[in-house]
């Protein structure tokens, strides 16, 4: 049923109007192969990440010294590492990590990045000259650049690489959410929110951020890929995770000594960063095609 | 023209006034006292007085900040708490092969990218354009670490063809460090011509072009593509941001003896003024590698140079 019937049948396009456009979406997310392919890996990728415990064949961190380094196999299908530790059971536990480090520091850079461009956007002038300029100096450094520098900093930990990437992205959101705020705020509806005498915390939660929220949600999801990639790469430096921590870059990293004779402990986990990434850049590009009226045919 | 390029220029001193003040400020939340991991602990407390007066640890931050920044703009970076040399001299010896590796990397993505971008462009939903677009989605996912590890894997350990580690000794020890540098920017680079050379294929000007009767080749190379160069331009740009965060993990693989390694085994010894020294100059260099794209891009918009001329 298209978005015409389903006015039809209310009589009235003003109600329907806020759904009719959200099953549109769904219907074009769903029309390109590459999205659902790309949605269908993450939700595998997620419940592996939840019920690890449960689907995990053994422990993460079980070390089986007599059965150090031996190649996939019925008992372990992905092999073994040096330790003799189950590979894919440290991959499936290494999801959960890395999915929250991914999940945490978009959350940290949203909330202020975020933040930042919905005042910005919406008052403009002075702090919207400041809060640009901060933005300016932050895109001045490359993004990995910047964590890398913070976790040196703060000192290698898991947390660490949490704040350092999620401030890393802050200009980004903070971009993407100035000029999506910078659009809305020019709409009537605003215009008529302001009229009426609306507060301004109720225009922009009421209003303005259920209205800018498409390409916000666009860059979450490519951020979180990126901020996967980065977490996994600063672990595989010895910044991020320690040992024993099973997580997907400091398993490559410590790993790496033994590549020679025991490839999988290194191919495995690199695989599960290049899925994860993959499914998540393909669920945001489908959904960048399918939000951008531009792109929709 | 050139009152754009001094624009340009201008603008960069305060973003990069901004960095300094964010890489002071960073290696400013380090817990501990930078004079006692100079001298170690063991150091007499005269000795540690006086390095803190020395070096105005004693002043407060802003003090510090404004000595630290006179000492830089005169290319006095401090010492090296590691080795103790300057480490000007330290970034000056290994900026060399940063910069090699950097530029080969995004020559090699230039000369795989645009073609193959336009290739696909012209071709859509062949094979060829197929095989395009999932070599970049898959380049854009792969992890630089992973697939460094890999290409040491395949063509040194297993087929014996390339060196693993090194530099010095020919252009074979360049090979696997480039091409896993390069990816991602081959990806990037493939998939932005390819959207940008479809748009402009589709465009006016060009259906003119057609059927006027000019040859197809003509089309796509003088004036298609020249339309489509242009965002390619930013992405090649960009790209150079993704280059320098690479060039860090590849030099670390690889064994190669640029900046990047260096600041990951700075950070390993906490030896701060050496990854603030670095820090800054890759700002730097990201910063002039943007201003010459956008140089680049006036010169390729006549839009623009008739704006500013």
């Amino acid at each position: 049923m298209g978005v015409d019937a389903a006015r039809g049948a209310d009589g009235n396009g003003g109600t329907l109007d806020s759904v009719a456009p959200r099953k549109g979406l769904v219907r074009r997310l769903g029309a390109s192969p590459r999205t659902t392919i790309g949605a269908v890996a993450l939700i595998v990728i997620i419940l592996a990440a939840i019920f690890a415990d449960q689907i995990s064949p053994y422990p993460p961190n079980q070390q089986f010294l007599r059965n150090r380094l031996q190649p996939p196999s019925v008992e372990n299908w992905l092999g073994t590492d040096h330790f003799g530790r189950d590979v894919m059971s440290r991959i499936i536990h290494g999801g959960r990590v890395s999915l929250q480090v991914g999940f945490i520091s978009v959350a940290i850079a949203l909330a202020i990045g975020g933040l930042m461009g919905l005042i910005g956007g919406f008052y403009g002038g002075r702090l919207d000259s400041v809060f640009s300029a901060i933005v300016d100096v932050l895109l001045a450094l490359p993004a990995f650049l910047l964590a890398l520098a913070i976790v040196a900093a703060l000192g290698p930990s898991l947390l660490n690489v949490m704040i350092a990437v999620g401030v890393a992205n802050i200009p980004q959101f903070a971009r993407i959410a100035r000029s999506a705020v910078l659009t809305v705020r020019e709409m009537d509806y605003v215009t008529a929110a302001e009229a009426v005498g609306s507060r301004d915390f109720r225009i922009m939660f009421k209003h303005v951020v259920p209205n800018s929220l498409g390409p916000v949600i666009v860059q979450v999801t490519l951020s979180l890929a990126g901020a996967i990639l980065a977490a996994a790469g600063l672990s595989f430096l010895g910044l991020g995770a320690q040992p024993p921590t099973a997580e997907w870059g400091s398993m490559l990293n410590s790993a790496r000594p033994f590549i020679r004779d025991a490839h999988w402990a290194v191919t495995f986990p690199g695989l599960a960063i290049m899925v994860t990434v993959l499914a998540l850049n393909m669920v945001g590009d489908g959904l960048r095609d399918a939000l951008d009226p531009r792109r929709r045919d | 023209m050139i009152k754009y390029i001094a624009r340009r220029i201008l603008l960069i001193v305060p973003v990069m006034l901004g960095v300094s003040v964010i890489v002071f400020g960073i290696m400013h939340l380090t817990p501990g006292d930078p004079a006692i991991l100079m001298l170690g602990e063991a150091a007499p407390e005269a000795e540690l007085a006086a390095l803190r007066t020395r070096l105005g640890l004693d002043e407060p931050a802003y003090v510090q900040y404004g000595l630290w920044l006179g000492r830089m703009l005169q290319l006095d970076f401090g010492r090296s708490i590691r080795s103790n040399r300057p480490v000007t001299a330290e970034i000056s010896q290994r900026i060399g092969p940063t910069v090699e590796l950097a530029l080969l990397a995004t020559l090699l993505a230039v000369v795989i990218g645009v073609p193959l971008g336009v290739i696909s462009a012209n071709r859509p939903n062949t094979a060829i354009d197929h095989g395009a677009t999932v070599l970049a989605f898959g380049g854009l996912a792969m992890p630089v670490f992973w697939q460094g590890l890999m290409m040491i894997l395949v063509f040194s350990l297993w087929l014996g063809w390339l060196p693993s580690s090194g530099r010095h000794g020919g252009w074979v020890y360049y090979v696997l460090p480039t091409v896993t540098l390069g990816t991602s920017a081959i990806a990037a680079i493939t998939r932005m011509t390819r959207s940008t050379m479809l748009e402009t294929l589709s465009q006016d000007f060009i259906r003119t072009a057609r059927s006027k009767g000019v040859f197809d080749r003509s089309i796509i190379y003088r004036h298609a593509l020249s339309n489509a160069m242009i965002p390619v331009v930013t992405v090649i740009g960009l790209q150079f941001g993704g280059l320098l965060s690479g060039a860090v993990i590849t030099e670390t693989i690889f064994s190669w003896p640029g900046i990047g390694r260096l600041a990951v085994d700075a950070i390993r010894a906490k030896d701060f003024p050496v990854v603030q020294a670095v820090v800054m100059v890759f700002a730097i260099m990201y910063a002039v590698v943007n201003l010459f794209v956008d140089v680049l891009y006036a010169f390729l918009d006549p839009r623009l140079r008739t704006r500013y001329s």
